[in-house]
C-alpha cells in the first residue's frame, strides 16, 4: 500500500474527492474523455482553472458550496450538514450533466409505486 | 571520479550505480524497448529527462503541480481488515483515489458469477456511501473453462501433442462461454449501480482470452452506453496461444499496446490499461526506458484514456510484495511526464 498506492498517489495523482480528481476520473469513465479534455470540462463546469482542479485549497470550499461531497475526517472536513455519498452524487451527475448509475438506480427504486 | 547514486533492479533491490552508467542503462533500455516492439526510440529530450529522474539521490520523485494525472485502481484493499466497503471507502478517504474498485477476492468472472447476488448486495451498500466513481473488477482469465475446472478440453495438454486443431477449437469454445459470463456480470452489477466494469489482466491466457474480452466489451457497450468500461491488459503483447484469432480483421496474436488500444478502443473501452512486464535483472532506469518506449506510440494515437498498468512488476515498478517508494514514484512520474498519460 505504501509503496505502491501511496506513492502514485503522492508521486502523480490528482486527489480523488480531496480536490476534483474524482470529477475528472468520471469523465474519463462516462465518457472516454482524455485527460486535458476531461479537466477543461470540468474546471469550465465549476468556473475554475484546470490548475485549481487538483489544489485542495481550492476545491474544498467549491466542493462544500456545490454539495460535491469530500473527506469526512470525523466531521472535520465536511459535516453533517454538507452531501456526501450518494447525496454529493445527485450535484455531481447535475453538474457535470451525465447520467450516474447510482443516482439513476435511487431514483427508480424510490419512486412511488402503487398509486 | 563519479559519485554512485543509490537506485534500484527491477527485483526491488537497492544498488549504487554512476550516472554515466544510469544513463547506459536507460539508453539500453530504450534500445531494447524499440528493437522489441518495433518501435520509435525515445528522443534525446525525452531520455535526458530520465536521466535527471534517476539521476537524483532523492528518496522521493513527483510530477511538476498541475500535471498530476488521475489514479485508477484494480481491486482495491487487501480484503483482511474490515469488510470490501470499508477498503473502498478509505481508498477514497485516506488514499484519495480517483477511482475506487471492488472485486472477489477469486479474481475471475467464472467464480464471480455463482456469488454475483452477494455482490450486488454489497456493490449497492458501497455506492450508498461512496462518491468517487466505484466500478466491479474481474479477469476473463479463459482457462478457467478448462477440465477439470471447466467443461471444456484443456488445450495446454492439447498443444504438446501435436493435436492443433483440437486445442484451437478448445479456445473458441471457451471464448463463447467466458463472453456470456463476463456480460451476465457486467448486467447484474450494472443493476446494482456501478459506475464502470473492469476487465483486467486481459489476454492472460493468450490471444483468446483478449477475444473473449473484447467481445464481451462489445455486449455490454451495446447494452449499456453510459457504463464505463476499463481494460488492463495482463502483458506487454498478446501471446498466440491460438494463433489465428482476429477481431475487426485484425491478428490478436502478437499486437503490442498501440494496437491493443486500438481494438479494445473500437469494441467500446473508455480506458486503456496497457501492461509492460518488468525485467527483475535490469535496473529501474532500465525498465522504465523500455516501458515508455513500447507505450509511446500507443498514448501517441489514444483516443481514449490510457491508464498505465503501475503496479507491482508492471510499468517499471519493481517485482517485490513491498515496492520501494523511491522507486514507484520515479517510474510514476516518468510514464505521466513522457507518455503525457490520461492516469495510472
Amino acid at each position: 500500500m505504501y509503496g505502491q498506492a501511496i506513492s502514485h498517489g503522492v508521486a502523480s495523482g490528482m486527489g480523488g474527492i480531496r480536490t476534483a480528481g474524482d470529477l475528472v476520473a468520471r469523465m474519463q469513465i462516462t465518457r472516454g474523455m482524455r485527460l486535458p479534455q476531461a479537466k477543461k470540462y470540468v474546471a469550465d463546469k465549476l468556473g475554475v482553472s484546470a490548475l485549481d482542479l487538483s489544489d485542495a485549497t481550492v476545491m474544498l470550499d467549491v466542493r462544500k458550496e456545490r454539495g460535491l461531497g469530500s473527506l469526512t475526517e470525523g466531521g472535520e472536513v465536511i459535516g453533517v450538514s454538507d452531501a456526501a455519498g450518494l447525496e454529493a452524487k445527485f450535484q455531481i451527475a447535475d453538474l457535470l450533466d451525465i447520467p450516474i448509475n447510482s443516482v439513476e438506480r435511487f431514483k427508480r427504486v424510490t419512486a412511488r409505486r402503487g398509486v | 571520479m563519479e559519485n554512485p547514486i543509490p537506485t534500484r533492479l527491477g527485483d526491488g533491490s537497492l544498488v549504487h550505480m554512476t550516472p554515466s552508467e544510469i544513463e547506459a542503462d536507460i539508453r539500453a533500455g530504450v534500445e531494447a524497448g524499440a528493437k522489441r516492439a518495433k518501435v520509435a526510440s525515445l528522443n534525446e529530450d525525452e531520455i535526458g529527462h530520465l536521466v535527471g529522474i534517476f539521476c537524483s539521490a532523492s528518496r522521493f520523485s513527483a510530477v511538476d503541480i498541475g500535471d498530476e494525472v488521475t489514479l485508477s485502481f484494480d481491486g482495491c484493499g487487501s480484503q483482511d481488515m474490515g469488510t470490501r466497503v470499508n477498503d473502498l471507502h478509505y481508498y477514497e478517504q485516506y488514499l484519495c483515489a480517483d477511482s475506487v474498485e471492488m472485486y472477489h477476492h477469486d479474481y475471475s468472472y467464472k467464480p464471480v458469477k455463482t456469488v454475483v447476488d452477494y455482490e450486488q448486495t454489497v456493490m449497492r451498500q458501497a455506492q450508498s456511501i461512496i462518491t468517487a466513481p466505484c466500478g466491479y473488477g474481474a479477469m476473463p482469465d479463459l482457462g478457467r473453462y478448462t477440465v477439470p475446472d471447466g467443461p471444456i478440453t484443456n488445450w495446454s495438454e492439447l498443444l504438446p501433442l501435436g493435436r492443433i486443431d483440437e486445442a484451437r477449437a478448445a479456445q473458441e469454445e471457451a471464448v463463447d462461454h467466458a463472453v456470456d459470463d463476463i456480460f451476465f456480470v457486467a448486467e447484474c452489477m450494472a443493476e446494482a449501480g456501478i459506475d464502470f466494469i473492469d476487465l483486467d489482466t486481459a489476454g492472460a491466457a493468450g490471444d483468446a482470452d483478449f477475444l473473449a474480452a473484447l467481445k464481451a466489451i462489445e455486449k455490454i457497450r451495446a447494452a449499456f452506453p453510459d457504463l464505463g468500461i476499463q481494460i488492463g491488459m495482463a502483458s506487454e503483447f498478446v501471446l498466440g496461444m491460438h494463433g489465428e484469432l482476429e477481431y475487426d480483421g485484425v491478428r490478436l496474436a502478437g499486437l503490442w499496446p498501440l494496437g491493443q488500444m486500438k481494438l479494445a478502443a473500437k469494441a467500446g473501452v473508455t480506458i486503456f490499461g496497457p501492461a509492460v512486464n518488468v525485467n527483475t535483472g535490469k535496473s529501474v532506469a532500465w525498465n522504465v526506458a523500455r516501458t515508455l518506449t513500447i507505450v509511446k506510440p500507443c498514448t501517441d494515437a489514444a483516443t481514449v484514456p490510457v491508464h498505465l498498468n503501475g503496479g507491482m512488476g508492471v510499468g517499471g515498478v519493481p517485482m517485490h510484495i513491498l515496492p520501494p517508494g523511491d522507486a514507484t514514484s520515479r517510474a510514476s512520474r516518468a510514464a505521466v511526464d513522457i507518455l503525457r498519460l490520461d492516469g495510472l
